[in-house]
Formats: structure tokens, sequence, C-alpha cells
């Protein structure tokens, strides 16, 4: 009471006591007021953009600890590139908010290698993983050891128009190969939905192709620098004839080199859409269209699905695999509390209400008997098949060149070649050993 | 005569600093000081927050150095100057930045300039709401302008094709965006038609500085418009026309957020800070990222001199000489 008084008295004091408030109120901001705070920790996950459904679960875990900790979500950027830049670079600076974070596959090699994410303990690893589908437990581990959990898992299915596909005389009960849907669109004067711009997508394709003519593209990942590229292969020039031929036909459409998956959704469900390989998402997608009043029922009528296109005839294909894996932080304070949290986020009956609610398919086995899934999504089980099907993208800390390097090569498609597989193993090796820039 | 004039002249010219110095009033001390004062701290901001950056960089470009092996952080020396300077890449990367930096600068001048004579000549009324008008995209986040260029000209979303149709070459179906011609035409068109404001402001004080007795003594002369615009006007504001293109070419020549809006660099779109940014950011290699951002450091510099020392432009105001 007196010292109030004294500085409203006097100016000097009362300057000191401002500044004085200004610095503690600096620091605190500096130390993101955490430490001083009562009630239980608040642990941070960091998540990609979706319809919401990750806060939900968060909230459903806080609730669930009973009062052991609280849930915060962060929103990461929009693309999974820009995703892995700002995690790699929070997980480099020892950032101890990363408590639990949102991974796409193809990173966790990347932030496994230099120690950035804690192992799981054996518990949570037995049960987290013990219905998990094979694919995904595969993205999910690094050198033979398991360091993040799959959360959900995701695949592309062809997804083709009904009347395109009659028009064309083609039986959608047998497995259709790439050849056959080019003839198709080809005869029909149709487009074929396929993503060509540059980005991860354009590595997907490649992948998937590669994958599904018997080849890969990097044999021994865990190499890291000296990784052997094989993309110079059969099954890699089989790709490119693929990615070529309907690049240089205009069978993609117009806007082919700058078509990802959301372009050539909406380019299928148009006039010329015949067939289309994309993620699950492109369903609730059209039907919220439909919603909104921008599509019609009779589009979203006409749409039907398969598992992805064969490269061979007599050869089961290998769709793309995506998804999400939760990694918790090396530098989280509350690394136990955090594997308690992931535990309860990735249950089997959490997947199964994110895959209805959100649209994510699960990467739990479990999960897809739910009948909530089966009512949401009539194409649960194709997606089950393709996701066992399903083989992921080169897992190597050097993921990131890798890939660029082959958008690079294989944008726009009207230019692939049969010499592209070779230039961009080659370019590939010298991006590697740090002699060229991408 | 006029020699003891000249030669007494001379004889004091020398001594004239000197004497400037010692005859220093304890006011213009008191004031210098106060300037130093007031200006000191933002000085010692601009030295941590640029030099530092600056200085870290120079000593990152030095060293292999990925943030994702911090373990594998090696002295290379000179060695990411010479993987930079022997790509093609990089070469490529700085032809596509020299383009847009001429071109737009190019245009802008021309246009700018024809700007600043209408707002020059606009009736007093007028004024106020044309430079107002002249003013609102440079107003505008670059980002935001640049999205609404891209969704313009993009295949999907975009009007312009249909505005453009009579053109025999573009039809519903032309993709701007899937070749590095079609697609440097919108960036540019988008970078002239965002900044034209600021250079036609600059141009417009250079007008103002032209006496209007030269142009009225060219009239009366029987000079026509062309002829007082060439001679008389633009000669008497070559200084304004200097800043105005130094300041407009060092901004373009750094040019990122129109690129990496509309195109992110593909078909042979990539700028320099385009190129720094992804080999910094995207594939989180610091050394070779930072020996990038090193050398387009040191264009940008050799721009500056080049504008100081070989045009003579004064950047501290309109007074300077233009040659």
């Amino acid at each position: 009471m007196k010292s109030t008084h004294h500085s409203r008295r006097t100016g000097k004091p009362r300057a000191v006591r401002s500044v004085a408030a200004a610095a503690a109120a600096s620091a605190m901001l500096l130390t993101g007021c955490s430490s001083g705070e009562s009630g239980p920790p608040t642990l941070t996950w960091y998540v990609n953009p979706d319809d919401g459904g990750q806060a939900v679960l968060a909230k459903e875990c806080s609730d669930a600890s009973g009062g052991k900790y609280q849930i915060q979500t962060s929103l990461l950027p929009r693309d999974a590139s820009s995703q892995r830049e700002q995690l790699a670079r929070r997980l480099a600076a020892g950032d101890a908010s990363m408590d639990i974070m949102s991974l796409d596959p193809p990173f966790v090699p990347e932030l496994a290698e230099p120690g950035f994410l804690a192992k799981p303990p054996k518990d949570v690893a037995e049960a987290t993983t013990e219905d998990t589908l094979e694919g995904p437990l595969k993205g999910a581990t690094w050198n033979g050891e398991l360091v993040a959990v799959p959360f959900w898992a995701n695949t592309q299915l062809l997804w083709y128009r009904e009347s395109a596909a009659k028009a064309a005389g083609l039986d959608m009960s047998k497995p259709i190969t790439w050849d056959q849907i080019v003839k198709a669109a080809k005869s029909q004067d149709k487009y074929l939905g396929v993503q060509g711009t540059r980005g991860e997508s354009m590595s997907v394709w490649v992948n998937g192709l590669v994958e599904s003519g018997g080849g890969q593209i990097v044999t021994d990942g865990e190499a890291g620098q000296d990784a052997k590229v094989s993309l110079d292969s059969e099954a890699g020039r089989k790709a490119a004839e693929v990615i070529g031929t309907i690049g240089k036909e205009g069978l993609g459409g117009p806007g082919l080199a700058t078509q990802d998956e959301n372009a050539s959704m909406i380019q299928f469900q148009g006039d010329k859409g015949s067939f289309m390989v994309n993620w699950p998402f492109i369903y609730s997608a059209s039907k919220a269209a439909v919603k909104e009043g921008s599509l019609k029922q009779s589009v979203v009528d006409d749409i039907k699905w398969t598992t992805w296109p064969r490269v061979a005839a007599d050869k089961e294909s290998a769709p793309p695999l995506g998804g999400i894996n939760l990694g918790v932080g090396k530098a989280s304070q509350h690394q136990d509390l955090a594997w308690d949290a992931v535990q309860c986020i990735v249950s089997s009956e959490h997947q199964a209400q994110y895959f209805a609610t959100n649209g994510n398919p699960p990467s739990s086995a479990k999960a897809f008997d739910d009948p909530e899934v089966k009512k949401a999504y009539p194409m649960a089980d194709t997606i089950r098949k393709s996701l066992d099907a399903a083989k992921p993208r080169a897992q190597t800390p050097y993921y990131n060149e890798i890939s660029s390097a082959i958008q690079q090569n294989w944008t726009p498609p009207s230019e692939v070649t049969e010499d592209t597989p070779r230039e961009t193993t080659e370019f590939i090796q010298e991006v590697l050993k740090g002699d060229a820039l991408l | 005569m006029s020699t003891t004039v000249d030669s007494r002249a001379r004889a004091a010219a020398p001594e004239k600093p000197r004497k400037k110095k010692a005859q220093l009033s304890d006011r213009a001390r008191s004031e210098r000081k106060l300037g130093w004062l007031l200006a000191g701290p933002a000085f010692v901001i601009m030295l941590l927050v640029t030099l530092y950056p600056i200085v870290q960089a120079l000593w990152d470009s030095l060293f292999s150095f990925r943030l994702t092996a911090p373990g594998d952080k090696e002295f290379v020396f000179l060695g990411n100057y010479a993987t930079v300077l022997s790509d093609i890449v990089f070469w490529r990367d700085l032809g596509v930045t020299l383009l847009i930096t001429v071109v737009t600068v190019l245009v802008e001048l021309v246009l700018g300039l024809a700007l600043a004579l209408v707002m020059h000549s606009a009736i007093k009324a007028t004024r106020g709401l044309l430079r107002t008008a002249i003013l609102v995209p440079y107003g505008i986040i670059t980002v935001v302008s640049a999205f609404a260029w891209f969704y313009a000209f993009d295949i999907t979303t975009g009007y312009v094709n249909h505005w453009l149709s009579w053109l025999p070459m573009i039809g519903p179906d032309f993709n701007w965006f899937a070749s590095a011609g079609p697609s440097l035409f919108v960036i540019m068109a988008s970078e002239i038609w965002k900044t034209t404001p600021f250079i036609s402001l600059l141009l417009l004080s250079g007008l103002a500085q032209v006496p209007g007795e030269l142009s009225e003594a060219a009239r009366v002369d029987g000079a026509s418009s062309w002829q007082r615009l060439v001679r008389v006007i633009l000669p008497n504001m070559k200084a304004a026309i200097m800043v105005a293109v130094v300041f407009r070419a060092l901004d373009a020549f750094r040019i990122f957020d129109n690129v990496f809006i509309m195109t992110q660099g593909q078909y042979g779109t990539e700028t320099l800070s385009l190129l720094a940014y992804r080999t910094s950011i995207g594939r989180l290699e610091i050394g070779l990222g930072s020996a990038i951002s090193v050398i387009l450091f040191i264009c940008v510099m050799i721009i500056a001199l080049v504008a100081i020392k070989v045009f003579k432009v004064d950047l501290t105001g309109g007074s300077g000489e233009g040659k």
C-alpha cells in the first residue's frame, strides 16, 4: 500500500516498476509461462490440418487421463514438406514443447536417424502395434526398431465413373491395368485423373508404378548418402512409359502439369472424368460438394472404386501408402505422459471414430470391423485390401532429396521419356554426394 | 583580374574544411551529439539484427552442415561456393532473376513515368484521388496480390483464358503455369502491377523539381511535347530516375513471394532467393544454403556499388547528379 502511494507520487520509481514488470512479462513469454502453472502438465500435440478430428481426440484423451495431463493441439502447415521443415527445425533446436507430433511416414527416418525422436517404451510399442497392418508398421520403423506409433494409414484407390467404364466395355470386377485405362480414356475422349504437378504427389505416383512393376527406387535406404538408387530398371522404364504416354497424348487433361490431388478430383467430377487414382478423401469431399450444392448427386452415384491399377496384368499392384504416425520428441519434458496419451489416441476405437468423422483410414486391422466405419465408407473393405498390398516410399534419411529429384525429372509428364529413369538415377547420386544443387 | 580571383579561391579552398571544423559552435556540437544519441540506439539495433545474421551466414557457408545430421558437420572452406558456382541450376536461376529484374524495371520505368506525368498535369481537384487510386496496388500485401494473380490465371479457377480467348494462342485449355515463358509473363505482370506506383511516386517527386520555366521556354521556341519530354524534362530529372531504378533493381533482384506463390519455382521459373530458401529451409542444408545467400548478398552489393560509383546515384536525396 505504502509503495503504491509512493509510486503515484514520484515518477521515477513508477518507471522502474514498469520496466521491472515489462521485464518479468518478457521473461514469462520467453519461458513459455509453463513452469509456474498449477494443475496438470500440458502436452503439446503438433497436428497436421484435418477436419478437427485430432482436436476432438486430444480432448477425449485429456478427459480420459483423469487429470494426469491436458493435450493441447498446435497446427502444422498444410503440405507435408512444410510440416517436415517446421518439425525438423524445432527438433534440431531442442524444442521442449515437442511432446507429440503427427509425422508423415516418409520423413520418419530423417528425424529418427539423428536421435530427435524418443523411442517408445516396450509396453507401449507392444500395446499399440498388436493389430497394426504391415505397411503402416514398416513406415514407423527405422533400422529395425519402432520409432513412432502408427495412427492412421492411407492408400490410393482407382476411382472410376461407372458410365465411362461401361462405355469403354471394361469389366471392373476384374483387376485393371494402366494400359487398359489409358486405352479406355483415349477411345472415349475422356481425361485420366492423375497428379502431374511438381510435388510429392508425383513421387507417390512414380513409386507406386515402380513398386507395382516389381522394382524399387532405393534398395538400401539405411546407407544414407551411399544408398543405391535403382530407378534405372525395367520397372522404372515401364513407369516412364505410362507417365510419358499420359502426358504426351494429353490424357491427363490440359492442366496436368500443375494438377494436384484436388485439381484432379475436380476434373474427375466433370463431364470428361473417367478414371482417377487418388486418396479416399475424394469420396467425402464429393459428398460434401453435393450438400453445398456445387455437385449433382448423380455424379456421386456414378463414382465407383477398385484397387490401384496394375502395371502388368499378372502381377498384383503395389498401391501408394500414406498416413500419419505419432512420435514423441527426445527433448520433451513429459515423455512418459506423452506415450500414455499416444496410447489413448491410437486405440482402435479412436481410429475407427477418426475414419468415420474425418475420412482418414485406420492403421489398426480391428478398426476396419467397426460398424460405423462400414456405414460411412462403403469402400472400407477395398481400402483394407489396398493397405495390405501397399508399399511405402523409399525409407532413408535423404528422402526429401530423392523425392525432390524425382519431382524435377518427372515433371511435366509430357517430357518424360525412356531416358528419364537413367537421368534421375544419375542426378540423385550427384545430389546425395553433395556435388549438385537440387 | 580573373586569374587573381581564381588563385585566391584555390588558395583558400584547402583551408575551408579545417576552418569549418574549428568554427564548430557549441550549438552545432550539441546538435551533433543529440543526433548521435537519437540515431545511436537504432544504429546499434541495425548492427545487431543485420550484421549478426550476415556474419553467421558467412561462417556457416564454410561448413558442410545439414540440420538433421549435426554430427556430420565438417569444415569445407570454399567448397560450398565451388559447388554452387559450378552448377547449372545456379546460373539458370541467376539468368531468370536478371531477366525478371531487367524486364520489370524497364516496364515499370516507362509506365511509372507515364503515371507520374498524368499525376503531375492533373488538375488540382483530382490530384489526391488520382494518387490514391494509383497507389492502391502498392498498398496490397505481395502474397495477397500473388494469390489474386495466380487464381486469375490458374486453369481450374481462372477467368483470364476466357477474357483473352480472342488471342490465337489462348483458349480455355491454355495452362499458364505449365512452362517457363507464360509463367514468367504472369509473375512479371503481377510484379509490375504491384510496384509501378512506387516508381511513379519517386518519379513524380523528380518531375516536381524540374523548373517550369525550362519547359515553358522550350514550348515558346516551338518544341513539341515529345521534344520537351526527351530534351528538357528527362535530362533534368535524371537523378530521380536513377534513384528509382536502383531501388527497384535491388528489390526486383530479391524477388521471392510472387514466384513462391505462383509456381514454387517449377518449370524454369526459380529465382536465386528461392534457390537459397529451398536449399536452407527445404533441404535443411545450412552450409550450402548460406553460400547461396552470401552470393545473393554479393550480387545485390555489386548492383548497389555499380549504381553509386558508375552512375553516380545519390541515394541520400533527389539533389544528386545522375550521369
